[in-house]
């Protein structure tokens, strides 16, 4: 990521396929690894704690569709309700049958790559703008049906309350200590995702989504890995649903409806399509910016308005900056804050001989 | 590459401008409020009168001197209807070292209720999340502070009954609603109330966004033909059932709306006062300018060369901006009142809720009585209909079918 190499000097394909290909490669890792588990733990109040929380279940929903939309090529804009799928799983595994998270968690991404494989099968004969009416009618379906399934959604409220997750007797309930839960399944998910993309899967997926004709005369079976691309994200769209379920303690509907599912696809257009570090750092923009731009203008606002004006004053510029600030980002580089990332690393390669 | 150069500059200046963007400690004498609002998502109509009103009051009780000397700051986070930016808002206020928060939103209310519980600061969530909140042994930290739905259909069926002449056996009632949970909450107390006063119940659900309810009102008025209309409808749809109803030729003094259908937006986005004449609606805030405190409001802004504020002209979620605004200040005037004056903990403050009694802000606030087991303060109710041009009271407040409330609750908490 950070690496200046002066060559390349690889021998033999393990070298080559290395996840990190030089030394600093594994120092620059093991620093930010500190970074994450030691050092912002340590040093942040709680209130910073919970923005990078909230972050941190996105960085997986936005992986998971970033697996699907930039890798495989296919739209979906029912992630959402992939998302309560897994939710509701785990939710009545935990409540019903009293399951730990380390059963549920799985079990909440599984049902949800079934349901998702089950989605993905009209993306078999159609492409483009029809998927994306597919999916959205699976969005609509899967919110109808748990809004009118009481054995689901537990009652006319729709909503399941669920304990925090327990490790080794002790309940994970603050910021700090939910953290490294959601930090612990967030790298998880990175790591599997970067090892995914590299695969004999993850190159299929690429086929697929540069040409499927092409990939099947190739001998890529594209019905598998279609509906594998739709499972696996759902997988990935699920565990952040159970993850959501955990960090806020209730399953409930309302929170994953077609609004998010088009969050989603905002995080990876604007981190990067067919990016890992660009799912990554598209969840954080779109999580902590808007909190990053209230901060900034609380003072600056403070200074004009009184206080009953200052919040609505607030409320309303913070979406046209933020707005404008997407543009801006998408203006300067269509491919996102990946590439964005990838033109500053070149430019301060060479630096300070840049020619 | 100076482009590049240009963005790592304002990147870096974004950088240092939010490092200062900490927060001032709080001071000796001041007590800090957090507010979730809505003023730019999808429940922006009702957000951007309802917050203004609380703001206002705050001001008139800080004009005035505070609440026993402690000027009240209150924090509001636009939290645009979504669930993360809620939770964010939530650590954002304990960190601000808020004694009280007012939520926003029914997904919000039930994402926050776990988290209020365990930091132990209580939450108003008045109109919003479930009606088993009013269980104050159940939901220790949860407030709804206002009739929840299950009161409101109480309050819906006791109109109906006073309307068709004290008697509703063999009558027929149609409950109109949006397909949500909110929607389906009250059917098991109409379901109760159907077989006890022995009408006939038919339901008929609008799906989202509401806004589409042809085929459910020719039913209702071809098919069903009822003798009384009960709608609970949300956002645009209201408006769109009064001008269904309206125009199907059911008479509109023949329908009562629950308290998110109730405000003059919707009568005048239905086509005006003129149209939706007899129009009756269930509210759990007085209606209109004609109450002291909010004469004392504009008397504050005129004194500050200010007009009226604008956001009075909706005063129905106007009015219940400053309800809660005022039930926030009374909770912490009787926290720092028990304490003899010193800075009360959010768990004091907390207790100072569930003291409040007999404070009806000359009529504006409903005659409730809030305790460690009520936090609904008992359901009170009060009809306004559309008359002359305006919202006019339909009788004062009331409570029905207590007992009947009192068992769903019971049956919730097992």
């Amino acid at each position: 990521m950070l690496q200046r190499e002066s060559g390349v000097y690889k021998t033999s394909y393990a070298a080559d396929m290395a996840l990190f290909p030089l030394p600093i490669a594994r120092w620059t890792m093991a620093a930010i690894v500190l970074l994450f588990a030691v050092v912002l733990p340590l040093s942040l109040h709680e209130y910073y704690l919970s923005i990078i929380n909230l972050a941190l279940i996105a960085v997986v929903g936005a992986l998971g569709l970033n697996m699907l939309v930039g890798y495989t090529g296919q739209i979906s804009v029912g992630h959402a309700a992939f998302m309560s799928v897994g939710a509701y799983t785990a939710a009545n595994l935990a409540v019903k049958f009293d399951l730990p998270f380390w059963i549920t968690l799985p079990a909440g991404g599984l049902m949800a790559a079934l349901i998702g494989a089950i989605v993905g099968i009209p993306s078999l004969r159609i492409k483009g703008l029809y998927l994306a009416i597919a999916t959205l009618a699976a969005q609509l379906i899967i919110e109808w049906v748990i809004n009118h399934t009481p054995a689901i959604s537990g009652g006319a409220q729709a909503s399941i309350q669920v304990p925090r997750p327990t490790l080794w007797g002790h309940e994970l309930k603050t910021q700090g200590q939910l953290y490294f839960f959601l930090l612990f399944f967030a790298a998880l998910a990175i790591l599997a995702a970067l090892n995914l993309a590299r695969s004999r899967i993850g190159r299929a997926f690429v086929a697929i989504r540069d040409q499927d004709i092409a990939a099947e005369i190739i001998g890529i079976d594209i019905y598998r890995y279609k509906l594998l691309s739709f499972a696996i994200s759902s997988f990935y769209a699920g565990v952040c649903g159970v993850l959501y379920t955990y960090y806020l303690g209730i399953a409930n509907y309302e929170q994953f409806q077609i609004g998010v599912s088009i969050d989603y696809l905002a995080m990876i257009i604007i981190g990067g399509l067919g990016s890992v570090l660009g799912s990554v750092l598209g969840a954080a923009f779109v999580t902590m910016l808007p909190i990053v731009i209230r901060l900034v203008m609380e003072p600056l606002a403070g200074l004009f308005f009184s206080a009953g004006e200052l919040s609505s004053v607030v409320a309303s510029t913070r979406l046209v900056v933020f707005g404008a600030l997407i543009i801006s980002f998408l203006v300067v580089e269509p491919e996102g804050l990946n590439r964005l990332w990838r033109n500053i690393r070149n430019y301060f390669r060479v630096w300070p001989f840049s020619y | 590459m100076s482009k590049l150069k240009l963005w790592l500059g304002a990147a870096a200046a974004v950088a240092l401008l939010a490092l200062p963007g900490g927060n001032p400690s709080a001071q000796e004498k001041e007590l800090v409020f957090g507010l979730h609002c809505d003023r730019t998502g999808a429940t922006q109509t009702v957000g951007v009168f309802l917050c203004p009103g609380y703001h206002d009051y705050i001001s008139l009780v800080n004009s005035k001197g505070g609440v026993e000397g402690y000027k009240i700051r209150v924090v509001e986070i636009d939290n645009e209807y979504k669930v993360p930016p809620a939770m964010e808002a939530h650590e954002r206020f304990k960190m601000e070292g808020a004694v009280l928060t007012g939520l926003y939103g029914t997904p919000q209310t039930a994402a926050l209720t776990k988290k209020l519980e365990e930091d132990k600061v209580l939450g108003t969530s008045p109109g919003f999340g479930t009606a088993a909140a009013a269980d104050g042994r159940r939901f220790p930290y949860l407030f709804p502070i206002a009739a929840s739905y299950w009161s409101q259909a109480a309050g819906s069926v006791a109109f109906v009954k006073k309307e068709l002449g004290g008697n509703l056996n063999g009558k027929k009632i149609a409950y109109l609603y949006y397909d949500n949970p909110a929607g389906k909450e009250p059917l098991v107390i109409f379901e109760d109330l159907a077989k006890s006063e022995g009408f006939e119940l038919r339901t008929f659900a609008v799906p989202a966004p509401g806004i589409e309810m042809g085929a459910q009102v020719l039913d209702i008025t071809g098919r069903f033909k009822p003798d009384f209309v009960i709608t609970h409808l949300f956002g645009r749809s209201p408006s769109v059932s009064i001008k269904e109803l309206k125009g199907k030729g059911y008479p509109l003094s023949k329908v009562i709306s629950f308290v998110w259908g109730a405000s003059e937006a919707d009568v005048k986005a239905a086509g005006g006062f003129e149209l939706a004449n007899g129009y009756n609606t269930i509210q759990f805030a007085g209606v209109g300018t004609d109450f002291p405190v909010i004469k004392d409001i504009n008397e504050m802004f005129a004194a500050q060369g200010k007009a009226a504020p604008s956001q009075q002209e909706i005063s129905v979620f106007y009015n219940r901006g400053v309800v809660i605004a005022a039930l926030h200040v009374e909770a912490a005037r009787n926290a720092v009142k028990a304490k003899g004056g010193a800075r009360p903990t959010p768990e004091e403050v907390k207790r100072g809720m569930e003291s409040i009694k007999g404070f009806t802000l000359g009529g504006l606030v409903p005659p409730m009585e809030l305790t460690p087991e009520d936090h609904e303060g008992g359901g009170w109710v009060q009809v306004w209909t559309v008359k002359d041009g305006k919202l006019t009271k339909n009788g004062d407040w009331f409570q029905a079918y207590r007992e009947v409330i009192r068992k769903h609750l019971a049956a919730e908490t097992k």
